[in-house]
Formats: structure tokens, sequence, C-alpha cells
């Protein structure tokens, strides 16, 4: 018997490593510390909106699907406003921390990342920019959001997501 | 009347009228408990239903259905044809919270059998991982990472009707291999891609080329390994730039005393910035030994490049620019060159509809190509 070439034992050592399976999620931000920093270490109590009738009807034109939950929660002080949402890319429910001020975005976070790809989505160069990005016409984004190769439907669910925290924000405010 | 009479008298009339107000208090008191009581049952239903319809079990507990297709219409010089060409179905389940198996089955060319030109290829079925949030481990059939179309290849993600050429003759794509893929996710935007896999079987018969020599996991020989490896970088928004080597002991499989090992390296950037696109390519395969040199089949190299203008969502134009050859070594051909111009639509974000003219040097392919695909 001829012994095995490298790439073989390469092979069985690939083979051999799902012993140690770790973590498939992803803690970037814990919740409480967003809200935190969204309100200057001072969040305000949370408050509910409940997604029923009409306003359940453009959240779902909004996701392109019916909202999973029946309520949202959120935190308002004055024209400042903290979103905590969730929306599937293609398997898993990412969760992004969003903060809304007189209508604009001021800040998107990924705050825990499941998917098995687009986890790219979670760095700043991306979310960075949403920021000061408003609802125009038809709930759509002011501005062109470039992509990420590979990473589609995260950057298509994130996309989804701040329309709706915009939305809600609107709704909440007036 | 006395006063003390008249205080008792006006008691007893105003008897009836405090009872009557003891008793609203006391209903209303009951209203406002009912009500908070149906609030608590309403706010503990509501946090049971989104319990359910929110935790990773619900998304993970059933098998998930997707994939794409397209149909393409040529009208060349070579001739006029239409074809569903590809009818493609996905099966994914998360079979832990780090374990999950994905699968993709194809339909070529809308039917298969002895008489017909169409194929069923299990083109991917792997077992991922997750070792940690950064780590995972493939194990199975996969997608060899090399190219930009070769992983991804939904027709809503590429112009054009075709796959560029020198993806399809070089890289070539749709590729895949089994075996076992370590995928290393870094900061900054760097990941990386070792794997160890079944390796390509190329012929004299065929002039060693790379795209004959794919075995697809069908009983394929094993005599010969390959590894690949992969750079990828993707640090900024509509950026990609990525590497890849793939080295191989034996491109025959032993069959061929003439022939030896090969190298292929390839190496692309997609860059986008808002409305304006580009993407290159070029690849390169090595081929040892006098088999491949004395038919030039010892270099078998292409390129291309791609721009891109989208200026709305749904509309997208582009002009690509292509040569390969495979048989670029000295005792080899002249190289095919290929030039397309067209437009895409996207009516939703995953539905496409292509047109485009293409001219390509040396043959009767020219002509017109019109396409459409989804994705589900």
């Amino acid at each position: 018997m001829s012994p095995l070439p490298l790439p073989s034992w390469i092979l069985a050592l690939l083979l051999l490593s799902p012993m140690g399976v770790g973590a498939a999620e992803q803690v970037f931000l814990e919740p409480g510390r967003f809200l935190r920093q969204a309100f200057d270490g001072d969040p305000p109590p949370p408050k509910v909106l409940w997604l029923t009738g009409e306003r359940r009807k453009q959240v779902s034109r909004i996701l392109g699907h019916p909202p999973p939950k029946l309520r949202v929660r959120y935190w308002l002080r004055g024209q400042r406003s903290a979103w905590i949402l969730e929306e599937i890319g293609k398997e898993r429910p990412i969760t992004v921390g969003i903060v809304i001020e007189d209508d604009r975005v001021v800040e998107v976070r990924v705050l825990v990342y499941r998917e098995s790809r687009g986890h790219e989505v979670r760095h700043p160069f991306f979310t960075r920019q949403f920021e000061g990005a408003r609802l125009k016409q038809g709930d759509k984004l002011d501005r062109r959001i470039d992509g990420i190769s590979g990473a589609t439907l995260s950057v298509r669910a994130l996309k989804r997501l701040v329309r709706l925290a915009l939305w809600l924000h609107r709704e909440v405010s007036r | 009347m006395k006063p003390r009479l008249r205080s008792l008298v006006t008691a007893l009339a105003l008897l009836p009228l405090t009872a009557l107000a003891n008793g609203e208090e006391k209903r209303l008191e009951r209203l406002e408990a009912q009500n908070r009581e149906l609030n608590e049952r309403l706010e503990a239903l509501a946090s049971m239903l989104e319990e359910e319809a929110g935790s990773p079990m619900h998304h993970s507990g059933g098998v998930i259905v997707g994939g794409y297709g397209s149909m393409k219409y040529t009208n060349l010089e070579s001739g006029k044809k239409l074809d569903f060409h590809r009818f493609v179905l996905y099966f994914g389940k998360r079979i832990s919270e780090r374990v999950r198996f994905e699968s993709e089955l194809e339909l070529e060319h809308a039917m298969a059998g002895a008489s017909y030109s169409g194929a069923v290829e299990l083109e991917q079925a792997y077992l991922a991982f997750d070792l940690d949030a950064d780590t995972t481990l493939y194990t199975g059939l996969f997608l060899i990472p090399a190219g930009i179309v070769n992983e991804t290849h939904e027709p809503t993600t590429f112009y054009s009707v075709y796959r560029p050429k020198v993806e399809k003759y070089i890289i070539p794509t749709t590729w895949w291999e089994g075996g076992a893929m370590l995928n290393r996710r870094l900061s900054g935007g760097w990941s990386v891609d070792v794997a160890v896999h079944s390796g390509l079987e190329t012929s004299a018969g065929s002039d060693y080329k790379i795209r004959s020599g794919r075995q697809r996991v069908s009983s394929a020989l094993a005599d010969s390994l390959a590894t690949t490896g992969r750079l990828k970088w993707t640090g900024m928004p509509g950026v990609e730039l990525a590497a890849t080597v793939l080295r191989q002991g034996d491109i025959t499989q032993g069959q061929d005393p003439q022939a030896g090992g090969a190298t292929l390296w390839s190496a692309h950037a997609i860059l986008q910035r808002g409305p304006f696109g580009v993407r290159a390519l070029i690849a390169e395969w090595r081929l040892d030994g006098d088999g491949p040199k004395a038919v030039g089949a010892d270099r078998q190299r292409g390129w291309y490049v791609e721009p891109a203008l989208r200026p709305w969502e749904k509309w997208g134009f582009f002009v690509r620019y292509e040569t390969w050859n495979n048989k670029a070594g000295d005792n080899g051909g002249e190289d095919t060159r290929q030039g397309n111009i067209g437009v895409n639509f996207w009516p939703h974000p995953d539905v496409v509809f292509k047109a485009e003219y293409q001219k390509q040097s040396g043959s009767d392919d020219d002509g017109v190509l019109l396409g459409m695909g989804y994705r589900l």
C-alpha cells in the first residue's frame, strides 16, 4: 500500500475537525448597550406599537411579507427613536438596531448575525451608507446603497429594516 | 324644622344616591380589573405567538426550498434556438444550531434522456459545520471557490444571457467537486478558503481541455486529489477582490503517462460605485507533461472585462470583451475573442429579462440573444 499523499492527510484532518463545533450566532452589540449608546446612557422606557389593521398592511408592503410580530417595541424621546428589529436574509433572522431622528437615519448597527453567508453587512463600512437616509416617495430610501458581492440577501434584509424603521418613526412621532 | 331633623332628612334623601355612586365606583373598579386582565391575557397571547413565529427553531425546523432558472432564445448565424437552460431546485435544512445541509439539484435543457441533450445534475450537496462564529467547514459536494460566477451564478446576479465564456472554458463553471473545505472569515473584510477535493480527469482525446475533464463526482477517479486556496477581500461596499490557486498532482488521474500535474490561478475584481460597475477576471492553467505541450494545451487561459451602468434600479446596461484559448501554448492556436453589448431589466430584484448582441471571432456565433431568469 502506497503512503497517502498530502492532500489526503489534509482532507482527513478537515473531516475530523467538526468534533469541536462552536457557536453559529454572533452577538456584536448587546441590545441594552445599543440603547444606552443611542440615548447618551439614559434610554427612555420602552413603548409598544401594535402592528394591526392598516399599519400591518403598510409594514407588510415594506417588508414584502407579513411581519412575524404583532407588536414592535421602541424607545422615543423627543424626535429621536430607537428600534430593534429582525429580518431574515436567507434563512435566519438578523437583529438590527436603528436610531432615527427627525425622519433621518442616525445609526444602523447589526446587533446579532445568524445567517450562514453575508456576514460583511455587520461592518461599519457597509452600515455607514445608511446614515442620513430618509424615505422618499413610495417609502423607498432616498439614496443608493452599494451592495456586497455574495451578501445580496443580507443587504436586502437590512435595506428593508431601515425603510421600516423610518416608516415606524413617522408613525409614532406624528 | 329643627337643624338636627333637617340633617337627618337630607341624609335619608341622599342615601340612595350615595349607594348608587358606590355601586358605580365598584362597577368601574370591576371593569378596570377586567380590562387589566384582558390586556395581560392579550400581551401573553401576543408574546406566545411571537415567540413561536420568531424562534430560531421555527426558522430552522423545516426544509427550506428555493431555486433559480433561466430560459434563453438565441438567434445566431449558426442557427436559432429556444432552450429552458436551467431549472434548479434548492433544498436546505438546519439540522442543529451549528450544522446545516444545503443542496442544489438541476435539470438542464428541460429534458434528460438518451435522445435529449439535457441532464439531471447534483450541483451541490454538503454539510456545513459552524466551528465557531467565523469558521465553517463544508464536507460533501460543493462549488470550487474560483472565479466570479461559479459560486454566485443565479441569472439575476450577472449581465448577459450566458455566463462569460472565460469562466465556462477556463475556470470551468459550473464546477463542483467532492471533499472538504474550510472557510475562515477574518477581520477587515478578508476571508480564506482551503479545500481538498476530487480532481479533474482530462485526456489526450479531448486535447486536455479543462472543461471536458470535469468528473462531476459521478464515480469519479480519485487517484489524484486537488488542493485549492482562495483569498478574498470584501472590505468596502461594492468591492470584491479575490485570487485562487489550485494544484492537482495528475490532471489525468494516472490515465496518461504523457501528462502530469496542473495548476490553476485566477484573480478577479468586482467594483460597484453608485450606478457604475466593472467586473474583470483573469485565469490561467499550466499543465505539465509532453502530451499537453504537444497540442499546445500546456497553457489554457483567458480574461474579460465588463463595464456596466445601472442608472435606475430596474435597468442596467453592459459591454463585455473577453478572450480565451484552450491551446495557448507554443504549439497552440489563436485566441477566441468575443464582444457582448446588452441590457438587463429587473421588474423585481428576483426576476430578470436580458437582451444582447454578441460577436465572436472565427465563428458563426454572432447574433442576438434574449433571456429570462428568476430566483426563488
